[in-house]
């Protein structure tokens, strides 16, 4: 009975798509997600958003994070947006951070990412977004 | 330095003016906390004296300037005889953009170029390869030949500017490009002046633009290094880096400890090839970073130079005082720069490259106010510029030598950074050395902690940040913010994709079997990577010749 009444862990995904190699904030949030109880895979470098939605997809993650500061921004979430649409899985969220302008920022959530946290932005902001928007299941 | 007697007179002293004065003040108001630490963590004591440097020995750990040790500086006379040299580092979008940036920087005044290139660049990917995709020209200027190279310099004499070049894992191919186009300006190699950064290890630990795994990586650094005191004597061959230690979270004396530990990496491959080492190591340099802390800054450039040179002299038998002289550039803390309230960067990168001309730099970047917005816009890199000239020239730093000196707070801490260099090298000498440390990922676990520790003061309040959790204010969006388009990337894959049509194919074909074949061998790399380039074979195709006969890094992640 316990068992069954154990509530789920928040599944994230942190990932660090293209090129750049620059994974401080990226890293740091991973421990402090799994410090408030969720259940955290960070991707590594190096990934492409079809790597990305592939291990969001065989992990079962309610929360995709995506760190980017190299200005690729405007390329990568929205291929991660449309491949999880294409995959039928819209209902994952999408979260972002690092150097991304506010202009930029209020286009990507337009487009669908639930919330893009910038420089500064407390961590547990982002816990506390996360546990109250994700979709629960 | 004190005689003993002397030092128990200031030691009663100062129990008479605890007891006395200091008390009744704290009972009245107390201090603002209950430990004051640096940013790294390290307690600083409300006042030094004499008792806190008790051993020390002006001879041996200071000396003079441009001797050994080396504390106080590594030239005699310092910025008596010449100010640091002002090197924005620079690069967006095009060769064609980032040649006028260049211009611009230095009609204005900086003294030397360094050059930002693209991520496909620095991994090695031409412009129009999968993975360049979204990258191509936006952290730095895209290169994809030696075509690229000729525009980038373009109406800049190569004999009269020095360059450093921000390239690490194809740091050949660049080297051989820029050693290329200045022999067509007529200046020959040997007049040929500049840095290549080509610190592998710290790409593995903290940077990720890694391309080989570590052993053939290490080759490609000592064949550059070997082929450039033969052929270009002027030429720095490595810039042994701290900056991106630092920017990753380390602590001020972990900055320091792990680079060093790269630098004995490096000595040693160099060794292990074979080459003594007074013939390379005068040309081995270094790059740190410079945060808002000036006298831990200046503390930890001080301790590093002294390490280095009794490392030098002590562990690896330098003969020639040159090879134990840690020379560096000095690039202001990136990381510390804030989103909020941009202007107030000005005063933090003032203050950080103020650390760095009291600490003695060779040379220096100021970072832009925007850089946590995007890549600096041409007014904010000027007054990045003008604040190194405002410093040489209006700030009195640069009239006198190592000015801290003496200071017992600095020469405590100074002894206290450099204990902590030696336990790390210790420890990392027992776990056999760098490469082994950083595949147990000891180096990449401590830089974490680090990072932690520093995000949970923050986030508690324990540490103050101006704009960030203190006198925050509601602000407006900025505006004006460089921005690099997309189309760059189109247009510089169609360009790429130009070249391979239009040259001579079968010269490329053979200058790239010719470096298969001289990969394969013990050879050294950097003649063929030279013929290979000047026939226009790409960054990309040169590289794949490489990740065929070397393999590619695949790393394992330590969270």
């Amino acid at each position: 009975m316990a068992q069954e009444q154990q509530e789920r862990k928040i599944k994230v995904v942190i990932a660090k798509p293209g090129l750049d190699g620059h994974d401080r904030g990226a890293k740091l949030l991973a421990r402090i997600l799994a410090e408030a109880g969720m259940e955290v895979v960070y991707t590594g470098l190096r990934q492409t958003p079809e790597m990305i939605v592939e291990t969001a997809l065989q992990e079962d993650a309610d929360v995709i994070g995506i760190s980017s500061l190299s200005g690729v921004h405007m390329y990568f979430f929205p291929r991660v947006l449309e491949l999880l649409k294409e995959k039928g899985m819209d209902d994952v969220m999408v979260i972002g951070g690092g150097i991304i302008p506010q202009d930029d920022a209020e286009e990507l959530e337009k487009m669908g990412v639930a919330g893009i946290f910038g420089p500064g932005t407390p961590t547990y902001e982002i816990v506390d977004f996360i546990e109250k928007n994700v979709r629960r299941r | 330095m004190f005689d003993k007697s002397k030092l128990d007179s200031i030691a009663q002293q100062k129990a008479e003016w605890e007891e006395k004065v200091l008390n009744p003040a704290l009972k009245k108001f107390p201090e603002r906390k209950k430990v004051f630490t640096t940013i790294s963590g390290t307690s600083v004591e409300r006042v030094y004296t004499p008792l806190d440097v008790a051993d020390f020995d002006y001879e041996k750990n200071l000396g003079f300037p441009g001797a050994y040790p080396f504390t106080r500086g590594v030239q005699p006379t310092m910025y008596r005889g010449r100010f640091w040299t002002m090197r924005q580092y620079a690069g967006f979008g095009s060769a064609k953009e980032t040649n006028a940036r260049f211009r611009y920087l230095l009609e204005q005044g900086q003294t030397g170029l360094s050059v930002a290139f693209d991520l496909p660049t620095q991994s090695g990917y031409d412009s129009d390869h999968p993975l360049a995709v979204g990258e191509v020209g936006k952290v730095g200027v895209a290169i994809d030949s030696i075509e690229d190279m000729k525009v980038l310099f373009d109406k800049i004499p190569l004999d009269k500017v020095t360059t450093s070049m921000t390239i690490n894992a194809p740091a050949t191919v660049l080297l051989a490009m820029y050693l290329a186009i200045a022999e067509e300006q007529g200046v020959p190699f040997d007049k040929v002046g500049g840095t290549v950064q080509n610190d592998i290890l710290k790409e593995y630990t903290v940077r990720g633009q890694y391309i080989f795994p570590p052993q053939p990586s290490m080759r490609l650094t000592v064949d550059l290094i070997e082929y450039c005191f033969k052929h270009v004597p002027r030429w720095n061959t490595i810039s042994i880096s701290g900056y991106h230690i630092r920017e990753a979270g380390a602590t001020a004396a972990q900055e320091m400890a792990f680079t060093i530990a790269d630098g004995i990496a490096y000595v040693q491959a160099c060794i292990d090839r074979g080459l003594d080492v007074d013939t390379f190591a005068p040309r081995l340099s270094f790059f740190f970073n410079a945060f808002t802390n000036v006298l831990e800054e200046v503390a930890k450039f001080r301790a590093g130079r002294r390490c280095w040179a009794r490392i030098m002299k002590e562990r690896f038998g330098a003969k020639n005082p040159r090879s134990m002289m840690m020379r560096y550039h000095v690039q202001t803390g990136g990381v510390t720069l804030t989103a909020q309230q941009p202007l107030n960067n000005i005063v933090r990168v003032a203050l950080q490259a103020f650390a760095a001309a009291l600490g003695g730099c060779q040379s220096l970047h100021t970072n832009s106010y925007d850089e946590a917005l995007c890549l600096p816009t041409e007014q904010a890199v000027t007054v990045a510029l003008r604040t190194q000239q405002i410093i040489a020239e209006e700030s009195g730093a640069t009239d006198t030598i190592d000015p801290l000196a003496g200071s017992y707070y600095v020469e405590a801490m100074t002894n206290k950074i450099e204990e902590e260099i030696e336990e790390y090298i210790r420890k990392i000498d027992e776990m056999g050395g760098t490469l082994a440390a950083i595949e147990e990922g000891f180096i990449q676990k401590e830089i974490q902690e680090s990072a932690y520790r520093f995000q949970k003061e923050i986030e508690s309040g324990e540490r103050a940040y101006v704009g960030v959790n203190k006198y925050v204010m509601d602000e407006p969006p900025p505006t004006n913010l460089l921005k690099v388009d997309m189309e760059v990337g189109r247009r510089e894959a169609e360009k790429v994709r130009r070249l391979r049509a239009e040259r001579d194919q079968k010269r490329v074909d053979e200058v790239l079997a010719r470096l298969r074949e001289v990969s394969q061998s013990d050879e050294n790399v950097m003649p063929a990577v030279i013929e290979a380039v000047k026939a226009k074979a790409t960054i990309g195709e040169i590289c794949d010749v490489w990740r065929e006969v070397f393999g590619e890094y695949k790393p394992e992640s330590f969270v």
